[in-house]
């Protein structure tokens, strides 16, 4: 697959002494939702890090459109056109959701464009228009992921990684989240989203990746992957014993 | 549950810890019984840690009563927790970076320093201080007991501990630190015993290890309340599963009824019942092989 | 060392304030005066917590930018001429280019380091700066001549001149300009963001380095403002005026809640009135009192200070002492009694008065840093006050002999014992508290013993300091021959250094090494945090108090100024460069700090120079120090 946006090569990270990821390796084809799931501690957020370059893997490289990611700080990894929605929204509690929307404009000096996109995707999300004075701490839970989601698309990334999107929402919004979600890929954007959630993800998502104790277990189309039995061994940790 | 009563040593009813709009704990209740061997799973922010935090006394609960040996110990101090016999290990493992092996393993006994910690009000600090100083034959005599037991304590890692006495722990391999975590837990002598993830970050020779380690001690007859994510050791040492999720206990039992409880298995791979349209044939089937393949975990051990 | 360091503005009768003899008007005067005042503190206060809010550092630095402040105003106005308006946009520029190479050449490079290190880094640099400046424009103290017109208004009973308008326009203003800066421009944005969450910001793509560049730019502006209208408003600067108004800034942050702006200014206000009037009650000596012991108060009442929401997590632990992994050098029996001895042995071959007293003093500070690098090093409470135990132990002996008329001998373990009771009774509030906050409280202790040594004079004598102190005798005989003056120190640091040796080979030493290690970890292993900070806080206390009181014996004259608070620092430079709860390291550190420097005859005003280098570079190149941390 030559049409990868994003391609993790072999990589080995480490925090401390401890190794997260061995050999990892992983593709998101240009316009797809991809989605690497696992259990607890099995490294899929730490992937994440890696990622945007908060975490240096030891070996192996990340490479983006073609581009070797390595060496590259966080703030450079954006601006090549990477969005990133974290675990639990991180969102800047006592700033506006105004300001909180426009910040993942920061990288943008297109002061006219970025005014059209922010009333774009306040079309996209109607809700964060009644809110836009609002703190954004005060938010619920599913509005915040929509802060996040919408933070992370004023950068008009032309991927979104997202950690844990659904984590923590109830149900009613777990739904509205991955309606969203695919609203967003249909607009072109490709996701990578890590997920504990593996019957939601793969619902929406075009492929998956299985992640167990730092390797990959498992992967495929994510129709074939939510039929595979091998799928709750990851999870509950059987690995060993099958 | 099948067991047989035992006396509870640890009983926790309502238990409720808030931070801000979150809630970390919410109302849960467990017992460990004497001897027993219970483990708390859940999928991560289940509020586990927060629960050990709790009931060690780093952190007071909103609501609720913590009882330990049939005394109400709730928002007790920690210190005075493991005076009572009650040790822990930590998540990511908290040795004491610059202190050996054996000096880590020696502050896990402080608890049981007698000769040199006589128990006299006020003065008692400088009466420690002064027979530290002089070491009358009573408190070299303790100091060598405590050593040659911290020793053997550490023997029982076999040579993964025992060369490395002198070394300081922040010169450890991950593993071992995670074991020296255990023998200074183990030097208290514990009543309870906590492991917060005693096997995190180990490869799977050094999981059986633990396993064992942890195997034996409860042939020992140590009661230990275990959280662990790696399932399968879960399944073959407990005698009881408690599950969390969001805070609440979502099923409880021995670790074959948990393996294959619907709930469970829906906390760790997802809610199925979400939107009735997403009840497609491949999520059905999976309830299915969820059992099926829970049964077969058990099958293998 | 540090002459007028006790000293920060102090409201002199005759300043500019003229007080009318009406019921109303003199409060309303302090009430004036108190605002101007919190004014200034606020501007220091603001770039305090904009500082803290981005990295997470109590930059101890500060009052150096501000005393820069003031001399680049000092330039500007009586050499340069410049109009007021330039002077003003001048000294902004300079000190905020000054912050920005403060910013990187100090601290960008720790940003890895523990959370310690970059706060004992920003202490070296205001050394460094406060030495400069006495280098450049000598110790003495310059008038600032205003040149703004005398006229007052008249209000009330009290008045207000152009320059009380001045410096709340300034403030004002700055706040202002601050707020529009942080709400409606991108970088201001970008501030609030890298202040709330570092992580988040950075995945927006914000520039975290630029971030704190200019953020340590801008509060570094504000400060010299701060220094160049303080230096207007007195008509006075000198170059340690710094260290006290750094030090308010501080406690006007802590009491408005650390990283919170508004709360700065607020906190600064109150702080300004809380002096204004308590000088009105008790007198001009006790100004710095009411800073000190509100600070205690926040720290232990309300750390998160007084606007804090109820029930918020603590802010950041600020846990990490500065104990760097090191396998520390040990020496072998033989080697340690061959020095001990040869140390005894050397005024039998050297008889040169000067090279032994020099050494004798070398020998009661290592007894200094013997105590410091058991309280800093082996249980990682980093005290920034120490040279106040000095001082206890001094004044307690002094007084014990003259006063009370103990005899000398026996004075000074009994000072030993006042200092212990009293160190660890004073910092005892500070046990509960952690990291930076450790710091800022010992120092406080620190300056709440100098300003109680300065205002009780009827046990102190005040400012005029004892003197006669006796000498140490025996059997009658007087020890002040240059032999003695070298021995008797040698033998009492030989004899803590032997006892301290054994008190960490014993279950204390494991015990308090691991309360430094991990203080949760400790706590659940049934070690009691009271109890064992208190005993090293008391061991430490005596070690102290007993080389304070031989001090004052060998000195025959102290005074409140005779342990500043450089002091303290010195000693924590001398156990960084030993290695931290390192034995030897103390004895070493005291030798090679304050004997070379003397021997070496280095000029004496290049000293504390030298010493801020060396802590810089320590922190930076070698923090386990030369014979590495235990």
């Amino acid at each position: 697959m030559t049409d990868a946006l994003l391609r993790l090569d072999r990589v080995n990270s480490f925090y401390g002494p401890v190794q997260v990821h061995f050999d990892l390796s992983l593709e998101v084809p240009r316009g797809q939702i991809v989605c690497l799931l696992g259990g607890n501690a099995s490294g899929k957020s730490t992937s994440m890090k890696v990622i945007l370059g908060l975490l240096k893997p030891r070996s192996g490289e990340v490479v983006f459109d073609g581009q070797p990611l390595t060496g590259l700080t966080t703030p450079q990894i954006v601006r090549r056109g990477i969005g990133s929605v974290p675990e639990s929204r991180r969102l800047f509690g006592t700033m506006t959701v105004r300001e909180n929307v426009l910040m993942g404009a920061y990288t943008r000096s297109d002061a006219h464009a970025v005014a059209e996109d922010y009333e774009r995707i306040l079309d996209l999300f109607p809700k964060l228009r009644e809110r836009h004075a609002q703190q954004a701490g005060t938010l619920s839970g599913g509005e915040q992921q929509m802060v996040a989601m919408a933070r992370a698309l004023m950068g008009r990334p032309r991927l979104i990684v997202m950690d844990e999107p659904t984590m923590g929402l109830s149900p009613l919004h777990v739904d509205r989240v991955l309606e969203m979600i695919q609203t967003i890929n249909r607009q072109g954007v490709s996701v990578f989203m890590v997920e504990q959630n593996a019957s939601l993800a793969l619902q929406i998502a075009h492929r998956g990746y299985v992640l167990q104790t730092g390797r990959i277990v498992l992967s495929g189309a994510a129709a074939a992957l939510a039929r595979d039995p091998q799928i709750r061994d990851a999870y509950l940790g059987g690995a060993q014993a099958a | 549950m099948a067991n047989e009563p035992k006396k509870p040593l640890l009983e926790i009813t309502g238990l409720t810890r808030r931070f801000g709009g979150l809630t970390a704990v919410n109302g849960l209740s467990l017992t460990v019984g004497e001897g027993e061997l219970v483990s708390v799973i859940g999928p991560n922010g289940a509020g586990k840690t927060t629960l050990f935090n709790l009931i060690s006394g780093l952190d007071a609960p909103d609501a609720g009563t913590v009882t330990f040996e049939e005394r109400d110990v709730t928002g007790f101090t920690a210190e005075r927790l493991a005076s009572f016999g009650l040790a822990r290990s930590f998540q990511h493992g908290r040795v004491f970076g610059n202190l050996s092996v054996l000096d880590n393993v020696l502050v896990g006994a402080h608890t049981r320093l007698r000769a040199v910690k006589p128990r006299i009000p006020v003065v008692g600090p400088l009466v420690e201080l002064a027979l530290a100083l002089i070491r009358p034959p009573s408190v070299r005599a303790e100091e060598e007991r405590l050593r040659a037991e911290a020793k053997e304590i550490i023997a029982l890692f076999g040579e993964r501990l025992t060369p490395r006495l002198d070394k300081p722990a922040h010169s450890l391999s991950y593993a071992n630190r995670r074991r020296v975590e255990i023998a200074r837990a183990l030097a208290l002598h514990p009543r309870l015993l906590l492991l917060d993830e005693p096997t995190a970050g180990m490869n799977p020779t050094e999981t059986a290890e633990m396993l064992e380690i942890i195997r034996s001690l409860k042939a020992r007859g140590l009661t230990i309340l275990l959280i662990e994510h790696k399932l399968d050791l879960v399944m073959q040492l407990s005698d009881r599963v408690v599950v969390m999720d969001h805070g609440a206990r979502i099923a409880e039992g021995l670790p074959a009824a948990v393996a294959s409880d619907p709930a469970v298995i829906e906390a760790y791979l997802g809610h199925k019942a979400v939107g009735a349209a997403n009840q497609d044939s491949a999520n059905q089937d999976g309830g299915r092989d969820a059992e099926g393949d829970a049964s077969r975990i058990l099958v293998a051990h | 060392m540090g002459a007028g360091y006790g000293q920060g503005f102090e409201l002199t009768p005759e300043g500019p304030i003229i007080v009318f003899p009406t019921t109303l008007g003199p409060w309303l005067d302090y009430t004036i005066n108190g605002l101007v005042i919190g004014n200034i503190y606020a501007l220091l206060a603001v770039g305090l917590a904009l500082i803290f809010g981005v990295s997470h550092l109590i930059n101890f630095a500060h009052g150096s930018v501000y005393m820069v402040g003031a001399y680049i105003g000092w330039l500007c106005v009586t050499k340069l001429n410049l109009p007021l308006p330039v002077t003003f946009v001048t000294v902004a520029a300079g000190c905020g280019l000054l912050g920005a190479v403060i910013e990187r050449v100090g601290l960008r490079p720790l940003r890895n380091a523990p959370r310690i290190a970059p706060l004992l880094a920003t202490i070296g640099l205001s050394v460094v700066l406060d030495q400069s400046a006495q280098l450049l424009f000598s110790p003495d103290p310059r008038a600032l001549p205003t040149q703004l017109p005398t006229w007052r208004i008249a209000i009330g009973g009290g008045s207000i001149g152009a320059l009380d308008l001045l410096i709340a326009g300034v403030g004002i203003g700055s706040a202002g300009l601050l707020y529009g800066f942080l709400r409606f421009t991108k970088l201001g944005w970008a501030v609030r963001a890298t202040a709330l969450d570092r992580d988040a910001a950075q995945q927006c793509g914000v520039d975290v380095d630029k971030v704190n560049r200019t953020v340590f730019a801008i509060a570094s502006a504000l400060g010299g403002v701060s220094g160049l209208l303080v230096g207007m408003y007195y008509n006075t600067i000198d170059p340690n005026m710094g260290f006290q108004a750094g030090l308010k800034g501080i406690v006007a942050q802590l009491i408005g809640g650390v990283g919170n702006v508004p709360g700065a200014i607020a906190g600064s206000l109150l702080l300004g009135l809380i002096e204004s009037y308590g000088i009105a009650l008790f007198g001009t000596s006790y100004r710095n009192l009411f800073a000190f012991v509100a600070l205690i108060l926040i720290l232990v009442l309300r750390p998160n200070g007084l606007f804090a929401q109820a029930r918020r997590l603590p802010p950041e632990p600020l846990t990490g002492t500065f104990i760097a992994p090191s396998r520390p050098l040990v020496l072998p029996k033989w080697a340690v009694w061959g020095l001990a001895a040869l140390a005894l042995a050397l005024p039998l071959a050297v008889q040169q008065p000067y090279l032994l007293q020099t050494l004798g003093n070398a020998w009661l500070y290592a007894l200094l840093a013997l105590s410091l690098t058991l309280v800093a090093g082996t249980v990682g409470q980093v005290s920034l006050g120490h040279a106040g135990l000095l001082a206890i132990g001094a004044y307690a002996s002094s007084l014990l002999a003259l006063d009370a008329g103990v005899p000398v001998l026996l004075a000074v373990p009994l000072a030993g014992l006042v200092a212990a009771a009293l160190g660890t009774a004073l910092v005892y509030p500070a046990f509960r508290l952690r990291g930076h906050y450790v710091s800022i409280a010992t120092l406080a202790v620190g300056e709440i013993v100098t300003l109680v040594i300065l205002n009780w004079e009827s046990l102190t004598r005040g400012p005029i300091g004892v003197t006669g102190i006796p000498p140490l005798s025996v059997a009658g005989k007087p020890l002040v021959s240059g032999q003695w003056v070298y021995w008797v120190p040698l033998a009492v640091l030989l004899a803590f250094a032997a006892l301290q040796s054994r008190l960490l080979n014993s279950h204390l030493g494991r015990t308090l090494r691991a309360i430094r290690e991990d203080d949760v970890a400790a706590r659940s292993y049934g070690v009691d945090l009271n109890r064992y900070k208190g005993l090293a806080f008391a061991v430490a206390g005596f070690i102290a108090g007993v080389g304070g009181a031989l001090m004052a014996h060998f000195y025959s004259y102290i005074n409140h100024e005779t342990f500043p608070a450089p002091v303290s620092m010195l000693a924590l430079t001398m156990v960084i460069l030993g290695g931290l709860g390192n034995v030897a390291g103390a004895v070493l550190g005291a030798a090679v700090l304050v004997g070379l420097p003397e021997l070496f005859r280095a000029a004496a005003e290049y000293r504390m120079l030298i010493y801020g280098v060396v802590l810089l570079l320590l922190i930076r190149f070698r923090p386990q120090g030369l014979l590495g941390t235990v």
